[in-house]
């Protein structure tokens, strides 16, 4: 007798989504569907609107990593004027962008992930939240929210607020950074890099205690892709495109990123609203490919900063290279918190970030413009075609998420196969397939996020369609 | 001799308050005049009266019909009400009507944190539209090499097309259409980059109360401060200019 388990919605992650496993007549999972619920039509919206609005309205997508979107959206906005933006602009850029991943990755780690890693994965869901940390180890509670605090309070004091700054713009920065806010972002550089240095000491041990969940969590080979500099050293703003395969091997090298479309193809799958990007030498599905943080770790050569190096020798040393369990997307996360607040502090000291010059102007000169950026989940890419006067007429987003839609799919077919039974369903089984999602830190559609729980039901069908088995959690 | 012009003065009550004027203002002149707040969205200083967005409404004591203050003149023993619940629920129901029908979504307008209707909803406490988004669909002209209209963010005020005929004396703009179609159009409804009569003076620009029409170049989202009150300077100087004549 067939039957299909849902879990809907997935629980601590950013976005609304579903899961369905379908069991077959001896109660073993043949198949995993990850479901985005939601439609948005961002790319159709968009259309008819004119050029320069389109960082700050892409950013509206999401809430969590609206940054990225207003990078690439206006390192797009710059091909379309054709201009070489002001270095300094270039990298306030890129420090508003290292403060997001800070927030981000803290959000992920310690709000959405970490109860899982402190209480177990089975313990029960009533603790297992942010909530239930506070109250178990204040202190590493604080630290991840101070952490989130430093990330958000630093992109408000380039942009003026911290969720969906207008302030990255076609051809630079609306406005220079002023000197007494660059001292206010500096003085609190040796408190955060004391919490990350504290959270890895803290996190590694903990992480290498799950080792069923290192081995069942998305481990399985893939491609990697991410951005690196000419060194090919880690790059979150500018470079190029480089794509690695299982055995570490660089398969694509210095691939510039405006030339995408002939690197990836979208496929389209009809039980769920997200595409399937896939790397189209290899084709679909074969051409399934991870970004991320982990994906960045295992496509550079360094990190080009000296704690965040001494890190990812570590982490090198320990998971070998490339690490493929998506498991170690935690890990590699607070690597990069590290390396981004090291970058921080080189970029602040350098008095040139106070530059006033900080905007290049002129009209479109371009109908193509190609924006590619990191995000916090990974490599993301805008892409708007206009006509002559600048009025967009299609665009074409490619998203994180979406990037690792073939492997989180993938990733929840091996681990409902690890530990889901249908004769027995449990909470903690259950919470294990979410968790392999938040692994990736998905980043679905804008932000829900939910203090204490939010409300679960998971059915489990026959294959006559016959109520088995009901498991419900209700909110808090 | 000089001679000199007779002023007739006249007294009325505005909000229960004995003000003095002279005829031939109007009430929204009065009230300004003794500090009292009417909302207002098509009227600007420098412009000739409208009476086109009904925000000024207010209440005569006697009269059962509402009037609009911007054009209605003051008359001796004027009893005028200019706020109470029942004004405030219909300014709040004519914002949300505009609201309902153009694509007013402030976060990614060039007008963010400078327009009139977003800071009128704001003072006037409209914070929900009951009614379904009507959002017709307009080209946005940015063919001009220095001025973009966006209809979708149109309140058809008409301050665009006063002062270009009025103070700038070009009438490249006007109205085009009637009801939920009606839109500013340029000439014959030409691209607004062909125009030839148009002076490329920017006033348009200034007085534009949301993001309808912009400049282009260093302008994006957030970005468009306007200097509304340099038309009532033009208009004083040119009014000054033709007393001298």
């Amino acid at each position: 007798m067939t039957q299909t388990i849902t879990i809907d919605p997935i629980t601590r992650i950013e976005g609304h989504a579903k899961i369905t496993l379908h069991l077959n007549d001896s109660g073993t999972v043949e198949r995993a569907l990850f479901h985005t619920t939601q439609f948005r039509g961002f790319e159709k919206f968009c259309e008819g609107r004119p050029y320069y609005e389109m960082p700050s309205l892409m950013a509206r997508s999401c809430g969590i990593c609206p940054v990225a979107h207003l990078v690439a959206g206006a390192k797009a906005c710059d091909q379309i004027l054709a201009v070489k933006i002001p270095d300094t602009a270039g990298d306030l850029r890129r420090i508003m962008n290292f403060a997001q991943i800070i927030q981000s990755h803290a959000l992920c780690m310690f709000y959405l992930s970490a109860p899982d890693f402190i209480f177990g994965f089975d313990a029960n869901p009533a603790t297992r939240n942010i909530a239930g940390l506070a109250a178990k180890n204040p202190q590493l509670a604080r630290d991840g929210i101070r952490l989130r605090q430093f990330g958000q309070q630093t992109i408000e004091l380039l942009g003026g607020k911290r969720i969906h700054p207008a302030w990255i713009v076609a051809g630079g920065v609306s406005e220079p950074l002023k000197p007494d806010h660059r001292d206010r972002i500096q003085v609190q550089l040796p408190e955060v890099k004391d919490i990350a240095m504290r959270a890895l000491a803290t996190f590694k041990p903990i992480l290498r205690k799950y080792e069923s969940e290192m081995e069942t969590f998305g481990n399985f080979p893939s491609l990697f892709m991410g951005l690196v500099d000419e060194q090919g050293n880690i790059q979150h703003y500018d470079g190029k495109l480089r794509v690695v395969d299982s055995a570490g091997n660089v398969i694509t090298q210095g691939w510039d990123p405006a030339r995408y479309q002939e690197l990836i193809a979208e496929a389209v799958e009809p039980w769920t609203f997200m595409k399937f990007p896939y790397y189209k030498p290899m084709g679909y599905p074969n051409g399934m490919y991870r970004v991320g943080p982990l994906a960045r770790l295992n496509v550079i050569a360094r990190c080009g900063t000296p704690l965040a190096d001494a890190e990812l020798d570590e982490f090198r040393s320990k998971y070998g290279y490339p690490a493929s369990s998506s498991y170690h997307n935690h890990l590699a996360r607070l690597i990069e918190v590290l390396y981004s607040i090291e970058r921080l502090e080189q970029k602040l000291s350098d008095d040139s970030i106070l530059d006033t010059h900080v905007r290049a102007g002129a009209a479109p000169n371009a109908r193509d413009g190609i924006g590619v950026a990191e995000a916090p989940r990974g490599t993301i890419i805008h892409h708007y075609h206009v006509d002559q006067d600048g009025v967009v007429e299609w665009a074409n987003m490619i998203i994180a998420t979406g990037h690792n839609n073939l492997a989180m799919n993938r990733s929840i077919l091996q681990v409902a196969r690890s530990y889901v039974n249908g004769d027995k369903l449990t909470e903690g089984m259950l919470n294990r397939v979410e968790a392999v999602i938040r692994a990736y830190d998905p980043c679905l559609s804008c932000s829900t996020h939910a203090v204490g729980q939010m409300p679960l039901h998971i059915e489990l069908y026959d294959g006559n369609s016959e109520l088995r088995d009901t498991l419900v959690r209700d909110s808090a | 001799m000089t001679e000199i012009q007779s002023v007739q003065i006249i007294t009325l009550t505005i909000d229960g308050k004995p003000v003095g004027a002279s005829g031939g203002e109007t009430i929204l002149d009065v009230a300004k005049q003794n500090q009292v707040f009417i909302p207002t969205l098509c009227h600007l200083e420098g412009l000739i009266p409208y009476g086109a967005c009904r925000l000024c409404l207010v209440e005569i004591k006697g009269n059962n019909k509402l009037v609009p203050a911007c054009i209605t003149k003051v008359a001796e023993g004027m009893e005028v009400i200019t706020n109470n619940e029942r004004l405030q629920r219909f300014r709040r129901w004519i914002l949300e009507l505009l609201f309902t029908e153009r694509n007013h979504v402030c976060s990614v307008c060039v007008a963010n944190g400078f327009c009139e209707l977003q800071s009128l909803a704001e003072v006037l406490g409209m914070d929900h539209v009951r009614l379904p988004y009507l959002h017709p669909k307009f080209v946005v002209d940015a063919t001009h090499d220095r001025f973009v209209s966006d209809n979708n963010r149109c309140i058809l005020c008409g301050r665009c097309v006063r002062v270009c005929s009025d103070i700038e004396g070009a009438h490249t703009l006007d109205i085009m259409g009637r009801g939920i179609k009606a839109r500013i159009v340029s000439d014959l409804d030409d691209d607004w980059g062909n125009s030839p009569t148009c002076t490329r003076c920017s006033k348009c620009v200034q007085v534009c109360p949301t993001g309808a029409i912009k400049e282009k170049g260093r302008r994006s989202v957030g970005e468009k401060f306007k200097h509304r009150d340099v038309i009532a300077h033009l208009a004083e100087m040119r009014e000054a200019a033709r007393e001298e004549d």
